[in-house]
């Protein structure tokens, strides 16, 4: 077991080092606050704005949307369909399912919709791209923790008279407040995270979307771009890439704890 | 004395066993109602008829009707939320819910549609007067309830079930998570409440029946054995079983 433990933060403790190590000389402010400017690409001036800015709307806006989405459909599957067990353990069974399909067949399904419907690449398909991508996660994150609920809290809440929305909506989201926040924070870490659900859909460009019918620049793609290049120095602004990207759920993640806490303490066990 | 329920042939099976085998009974209005049994004799499951949370259960079936002031609420149309409004429940042990003291209260009120602020604020400090928890929490309103002891727990339950006016009040063994304080003040304010309401509790120990009950109904296997008010029951018991069961030799 030790050395188990101790394999695995060795690994992380190295990956991060190995981005950090040579991503930081790269880390400028002019790599944060500047769009690529022309010959970026090969080593010129210029940063990653559009990148950062890309990845935050297109990880915000899944998140939300799959949020949205998720949540009732967890709560219906605890709650009013709580009678159902088959029809319920079936459903977790195609979401683990959904789960463990890779992204690139998300960004693929995304991509042949898009045809169909004669859209172009643009940050509204890859929201809803990668939205569908992380609903599986967000829906069965939450329905772990809101089926282990005591059945006891269901019904005082119905004998006070509320119905089973009411219930889903105001005592089972209060009750597992942390688990929707660790949630999101899972489900955020895959949107941002993932380059292979984006590459058909939400494209690359160098400049900031405007508007969702933009194609946008993410942070995967642009680290791997920046990767396969021949030039050094672009590649070390790929790792410094990868730190920003690391950054920005390491931020994430402590925000969540705090904001989750906040809520745990009325919690009844 | 008037009859507040009055259940009429009520079986009830789940999956192919079956718990409730054609229970005939009327229910008093403003008295103690006490259902004794063994474990698993089917006093929970007919509690939870009563306010139709069996309705959450799996692979239930039910035949025969109950009738609350000549509603049948097994087979009601109407709303259910409504149904179970009329009737509080204490639960075995207490589920507050997961808000603070103040907002366990106000819950059933905002969502049965009163928003105004003052009589929110009344309700609740009334409530919590009722069952003498007003004094222990009144400075510590906005603490997550889940901080209170069992016993308080409890309490704010009932106060919380209290707020929203109920006709009746349903105890499935209310006091056999607390210690014997907080299990004397539970069982006075029952009798307390009988003014106004109508109390049914589930129970198992036979003191406490007893000490409170106006009348008593004795099951057995899912059938009930014997009813009747709490003198014939204690004192003239008619049936072979229920002798038994009081002298304790029950097995």
């Amino acid at each position: 077991m030790q050395i188990s433990i101790a394999v695995i933060v060795l690994v992380l403790s190295l990956i991060v080092f190995s981005i950090f190590y040579r991503g930081l000389p790269s880390l400028t402010w002019e790599m944060i606050s500047q769009t690529p400017k022309g010959g970026y690409y090969f080593g010129k001036e210029g940063g990653v704005l559009n990148a950062i800015i890309g990845s935050l709307y297109l990880a915000f806006g899944a998140t939300i949307l799959a949020l949205v989405m998720g949540l009732p459909v967890a709560m219906l599957m605890n709650i009013h369909l709580r009678k159902f067990k088959k029809l319920v353990n079936g459903v977790r069974f195609l979401l683990d399912l959904l789960w463990g399909v890779p992204s690139i067949v998300y960004g693929a399904f995304g991509f042949s919709v898009m045809i169909f419907f004669g859209m172009k690449t643009s940050l509204l398909a890859g929201i809803i791209t990668v939205s569908l991508f992380i609903l599986p996660i967000m829906i069965r994150a939450i329905d772990e923790v809101v089926k282990n609920v005591p059945v006891g809290l269901l019904e005082a809440s119905m004998s006070l008279g509320s119905n089973k929305s009411q219930t889903a909506f105001m005592v089972y989201v209060r009750q597992c407040s942390s688990a929707i926040v660790t949630a999101i924070m899972i489900s955020f870490g895959r949107a941002i995270g993932d380059a292979a659900s984006v590459l058909f859909t939400t494209g690359y460009t160098d400049s900031i979307p405007t508007s969702v019918m933009q194609p946008s620049a993410t942070l995967p793609l642009s680290i791997f771009f920046q990767l396969s290049s021949p030039i050094q120095e672009v590649q070390n602004r790929a790792y410094a890439s990868a730190a920003i990207l690391t950054i920005i759920i390491l931020i994430i993640s402590v925000l969540s704890r705090i904001i989750s806490n906040k809520y745990n303490k009325n919690k009844i066990s | 004395m008037e009859s507040k329920i009055s259940i009429q042939n009520l079986n009830l099976s789940i999956g192919k066993n079956q718990i409730l085998k054609n229970i005939n009974l009327d229910i008093p209005e403003n008295q103690v109602t006490i259902i004794l049994g063994p474990s698993g004799c089917g006093k929970t499951t007919l509690l939870k008829c009563l306010n139709r949370l069996i309705d959450l259960e799996e692979n239930v079936t039910i035949t025969g009707s109950i009738f609350l002031d000549d509603e049948d609420i097994l087979h009601t149309k109407s709303d259910l939320p409504g149904i179970r409004k009329k009737m509080g429940l204490l639960s075995q042990r207490p589920y507050p819910l997961p808000m603070n003291i103040y907002d366990n209260i106000a819950y059933g009120l905002r969502i049965n549609g009163i928003h105004n602020k003052q009589i929110i604020r009344e309700s609740v400090e009334h409530n919590l007067k009722q069952v003498n928890l007003w004094d222990e929490v009144q400075h510590r309103l906005k603490e997550p309830a889940s901080r209170l002891s069992i016993g308080q727990q409890q309490r704010l339950c009932l106060a919380r079930g209290l707020a929203v006016k109920p006709e009746i009040i349903l105890a499935d063994e209310p006091t056999s998570a607390l210690d014997p304080l907080s299990s004397t003040a539970i069982e006075k304010k029952f009798v307390e409440l009988k003014e106004e309401y109508t109390l049914v509790m589930v129970t198992h120990i036979l003191r406490q029946a007893r000490r409170i009950a106006d009348y008593v109904v004795f099951m057995y296997l899912g059938e009930i054995v014997e009813h009747g008010t709490a003198d014939e029951f204690f004192n003239h018991p008619k049936q072979e079983k229920t002798k038994a069961y009081l002298q304790g030799i029950f097995n």
